[in-house]
């Protein structure tokens, strides 16, 4: 018994090929989902992968959170499919209203490539709980537009809520508010981050940690013991 | 080139008396009069835009060919090669069933003119070229040089250059795994920004630029044809930047990666269900070259109505449409039965896709405008029997002078203090200086196969994920050493890339160059370019390793003033299991450090002799391609073995920057003695090629220097890896702390 996890590919997408492998080593099973069909082929979950959808024209991620899939996604999301939005899915996610804020430009200006470290804030969420709370890890960060912003009433309630599901430590490496690095919805299953942990899943390959892997192995356990 | 009325071929043979700017389109006035020779009357428009961009320099190499022969001359004996020289990549056999083409092109003129669109449309024209061969792309290197690192110039090209490079390419989705980037400033007017790429393919995916089968179609798909990089091919890269002319901005082409990214996607997929006979990508001379070469390739003959063309421009000219070096462009021949899911293909990747005509019986190639024949030609003329010259060179006066002005002369360190400023000023140089703040502007992720990349000593890319198989490569170069002696720095250039394929535990293949040199009207230009060619030639066939393609890029210079002579060369590798690849890093205190190779008081084109004295003269290092060959080997072995816990190759900078760099890079110090026979300044600058620095787990030693007993390579214990600390006993000790310091702030001090 395994779970089905659906990859979006948009126009543009990049990591799509790359999460499709997390999630097979992971032990899930990867489903290629097109952006003009607005069909999930019955997957358990979704990945929106990072990337430029259409280009990051107009905007990160907005035009994207109109194409046919996300009409889809953002209703399922909202009765309960678990979806992580890694980089530019989580740009989408924001657009789509399913997460809060949005992201600007790094502050700094450039496209930024690293091995970031993070502290895992919230290990409850359907995409985290092969975490510890207050566990360190390292997962490489790679964008030009990963400042996180929201107003302070929504930072205060995601803080209350225990919302900012990952903050990175040592070195903020876009400017993002309060030194967020992912956040998750009230219900835990829609969790979007900058970082990417589908590059973090194999010992010889990237940085050479694995600590991406327990996202998908989270969902995984979840899903099947669902 | 008037347009009333239209010149047609017709017209054109009425009207022989018609004066053409034949001159303005960069052509001299013997090669507009063969053109008249070949058709037996005056060009049209058409044709005149044509021959004048496939005669140019940059597509025709009318003053390199001569010369490169040698490299099909002189090739070796390589199993390995499935494509050679002459298609729009080089394809080898990498065993397992695949087959890996690999490239190096210059965008360098267009850089300097708009750096942020010059060297991203560097990237996609390269990308384009990998993907014409039918293969994935899996990474790119950029080989970037620049004038001096405090020049306020170079503030505006640097920037804009990475971030171009790091705006088209991370939007692709490709791994930037390599490169380099030099200060000089010879390089002011005319930074050199070289890119590569690597693809992957099984072998019976290999794809030719050929149009055969009458009847076959003509798909024009990509991107929509606009005014951009009109004649930016025969005139931004054949012409000496002269202020006097007016700007050439406009000549300069506009990338848009995200189209060509569906351009990928799109042409992969057409190839998976083996929809193309034949394929080219449109890059210089746009339209002119992918027609004339498809069809010259193929059997000869070609139709193409230039109304069908899809156009941002609607009043471009058809001479402007032949000539537009648009990007984003790809022409595919295809059979009519597989024309509609062709275009099918193309419509789920939104990419707009249009026949633009058909391959005829005949063998000339023909273009309609408006019902009327404004081109008809052989397209071998157009495509392959442009001029070919004959250049003079010599010897330069100055060579000799340059050469008595001995660097081993200069002054050196006289107390251990004196050598260790010395080391934290070499360190911190900008050549020599962590190029961090660059790199960590392009993905080196993407793809999720990237096992090394910059700053190790090679790039490498897993290409199995079941056997481990994977691809290294290394580009190389270093004009000052050319410039003392351009043969034997062409041969140190290879003889780097190939070392450094070796230390990572990779099997050098074969090669690619791009060779980038002054104005080939100067005799001693042209003189330093045939002895790097010679020189390369002869280096390629005694490590068996062929050139399998490359490019020239001729004309970087200001004025008088050439750049160095600075053969770039890229050496691709393959390893059989990508686990037993060997860091550049230290990873365990108290492994043992052994240098490989002789040492000997070579300063001459040293990085020493430019940072303490800004010196520039003596002769580079000896080569000596058997020791290459024979280190290499060792290197691999070691690897595969599981001897070595890390290695790092000696080039410029000499062995104190190779340990700082691997003492940074792992977060442990190193403890070094000066072996008998040297001293502490020779061992830490001296740059004589052939050496490696290796770290040998205690349990491996014996082995490990048996093997290299055995096979005469000299390996000398010179320390060990220990604290946090880099100490010369006896010398100096600086402490890692103050090393990254002086390694780390230089570039962003100089460029943020």
């Amino acid at each position: 018994m395994t779970a089905r996890i659906g990859v979006v590919t948009f126009p543009g997408s990049l990591d799509d090929r790359d999460s499709r492998r997390a999630i097979r080593l992971a032990g899930a099973e990867p489903v290629a989902l097109w952006h003009k069909d607005k069909d999930l082929k019955q997957v358990d979950a979704v990945v929106l992968c990072g990337g430029f959808s259409y280009g990051d024209y107009l905007r990160v991620g907005a035009i994207a959170r109109f194409s046919p899939v996300m009409d889809t996604i953002i209703d399922q999301a909202k009765a309960g499919l678990p979806v992580l939005g890694i980089c530019n899915g989580f740009q989408i996610l924001t657009e789509a209203h399913l997460l809060p804020g949005a992201m600007l430009g790094n502050d700094h200006l450039h496209f930024i490539c690293r091995d970031q470290k993070l502290r895992v804030e919230n290990a409850d969420t359907a995409w985290t709980t092969d975490y510890t709370a207050g566990q360190e890890i390292h997962i490489p960060l790679k964008n030009m537009d990963g400042r996180y912003v929201a107003d302070d009433y929504t930072l205060d309630e995601l803080e209350a809520e225990g919302r900012v599901a990952f903050r990175y430590v040592d070195f903020n490496p876009n400017g993002s508010l309060r030194d967020i690095a992912g956040i998750t919805n009230e219900a835990g299953n829609v969790v979007g981050l900058m970082p990417h942990p589908e590059h973090a899943v194999e010992p010889l390959i990237g940085t050479g940690r694995t600590d991406g892997l327990p996202f998908f192995t989270s969902i995984l356990k979840k899903l099947v013991n669902a | 080139m008037s347009r009333t009325p239209l010149d047609t071929v017709e017209h054109a043979a009425a009207t022989p008396d018609v004066e053409l700017p034949w001159a303005e389109l960069g052509l001299k006035k013997d090669e507009y009069e063969r053109v008249v020779e070949i058709l037996g009357r005056r060009p049209t428009g058409a044709e005149l835009a044509m021959y004048s961009v496939m005669w140019s320099e940059h597509c025709s190499y009318k003053s390199s060919k001569v010369h490169l022969r040698q490299f099909g001359e002189k090739a070796p004996e390589n199993d390995a090669l499935l494509v050679g020289i002459g298609e729009n990549a080089g394809v080898v056999d990498v065993g397992q069933g695949y087959a890996v083409t690999f490239k190096v092109e210059s965008h360098n003129h267009p850089s300097y003119v708009e750096p942020y669109q010059g060297a991203a449309t560097g990237v996609g024209g390269i990308v384009r070229d990998i993907i014409a061969m039918g293969a994935r792309p899996v990474a790119v290197v950029d080989p970037l040089r620049f004038g001096a690192a405090d020049h306020p110039d170079t503030k505006r090209v640097l920037p804009g250059v990475v971030a171009g490079i790091g705006g088209y390419g991370n939007c692709l989705g490709l791994p930037n795994i390599g490169g380099e980037v030099v200060f000089d400033a010879v390089y002011q007017g005319n930074p050199l920004v070289n890119a590569g790429c690597i693809g992957v393919m099984r072998h019976e995916d290999i794809h030719l630029a050929k149009a055969s089968g009458a009847g076959n179609k003509v798909i024009l798909y990509g991107a929509r044809t606009g005014g951009d990089g009109i004649g930016g091919a025969s005139i931004l890269a054949s012409e000496t930047f002269d202020d006097a002319k007016p700007s050439k901005r406009p000549a300069v082409q506009v990338g848009d990666p995200f189209q060509e990214k569906l351009l990928i996607e799109c042409t992969l997929e057409a190839f998976q269900e083996k929809l193309v006979v034949g394929i080219q990508d449109l890059g210089a001379a746009g339209l002119s070259c992918a027609t004339s070469e498809l069809a010259s390739n193929g059997s000869g003959g070609m139709r193409v109505t230039l109304d069908d063309v899809p156009l941002r421009d609607s009043t471009l000219s058809p001479e402007e449409i032949l000539m537009s070096e648009s990007q984003e462009r790809m022409c595919a021949v295809v059979e009519p039965e597989k024309v509609d899911r062709f275009l099918e293909i193309c419509e789920k990747w939104d990419v707009i896709a249009t026949v633009i005509g058909e391959v005829t019986d005949g063998d000339r190639l023909e273009i309609f405008w408006h019902g009327e024949k404004i081109v008809d030609v052989d397209p071998r003329t157009v495509a392959h029997e442009g001029p070919t010259y004959e250049r003079p060179y010599a010897r330069p006066a100055w060579q000799d002078e340059l050469q008595a002005d001995d660097a081993n002369k200069l002054p050196r360190p006289r107390t251990a203090d004196e050598l260790k400023d010395q080391v934290l000023q070499l360190v911190a140089s900008p050549n020599q200086a962590s190029k961090k703040w660059i790199t960590s502007q392009y993905d080196h992720f993407v793809q999720g196969n990237t096992v090394l990349a910059q700053p190790e000593d090679s790039g490498m890319i897993r290409i199995d994920e079941e056997t481990g198989l994977g691809v290294a490569i290394a580009t190389d170069g270093n004009g000052r050493y050319a410039k003392l002696d351009p043969y034997t720095g062409a041969q140190l250039a290879l003889a780097e890339a190939y070392r450094n394929v070796a230390t990572t535990g990779a099997k050098p293949l074969a090669v690619s160059d791009c060779l980038n040199f002054g104005s080939p009207e100067d005799p001693a230009v042209m003189w330093q370019f045939a002895e790097a060619v010679r020189g390369l030639a002869d280096a390629c066939q005694q490590l068996g390793t062929p050139v399998t393609g490359g490019n020239v890029s001729l004309y970087n210079q200001t004025g008088e003033a050439a750049i160095h002579p600075t053969p770039v060369v890229a050496v691709l590798g393959v390893i059989d299991d990508v686990a037993r690849r060997t860091p550049v890093a230290f990873r365990e205190e108290g492994q043992l450090i052994y240098l490989l190779g002789d040492t000997r008081e070579e300063f001459g084109g040293s990085a020493w002799s430019q940072v303490v004295h800004d010196h520039l003269g003596g002769l580079p290092p000896q080569v000596d391609l058997e020791r290459e060959r024979l280190l290499a080997e060792i290197l691999i072995s070691a690897s595969r073995d599981g001897m070595i816990d890390s290695a790092h190759d000696l080039s410029d900078g000499g062995l104190i920057q190779a340990v700082v760099e691997s003492a940074l890079l792992g977060g442990k110090g190193a403890r070094l003695v000066v072996p008998d026979g040297l001293d502490a300044f020779t061992l830490l600058f001296s740059e004589s090629a052939g050496r490696a620095i290796v770290a040998v787990p205690r349990s491996e030693e014996l082995r490990f220097t048996d093997m290299c007993g055995a096979r005469g390579l000299p390996a000398t214990r010179i320390g060990v890896v220990d604290g946090d600390t880099v100490e010369i006993q006896g010398e100096f000790s600086l402490s890692l702390e103050e090393l990254r310091t002086a390694h780390e702030s230089t570039i962003p001090a100089l460029l943020a």
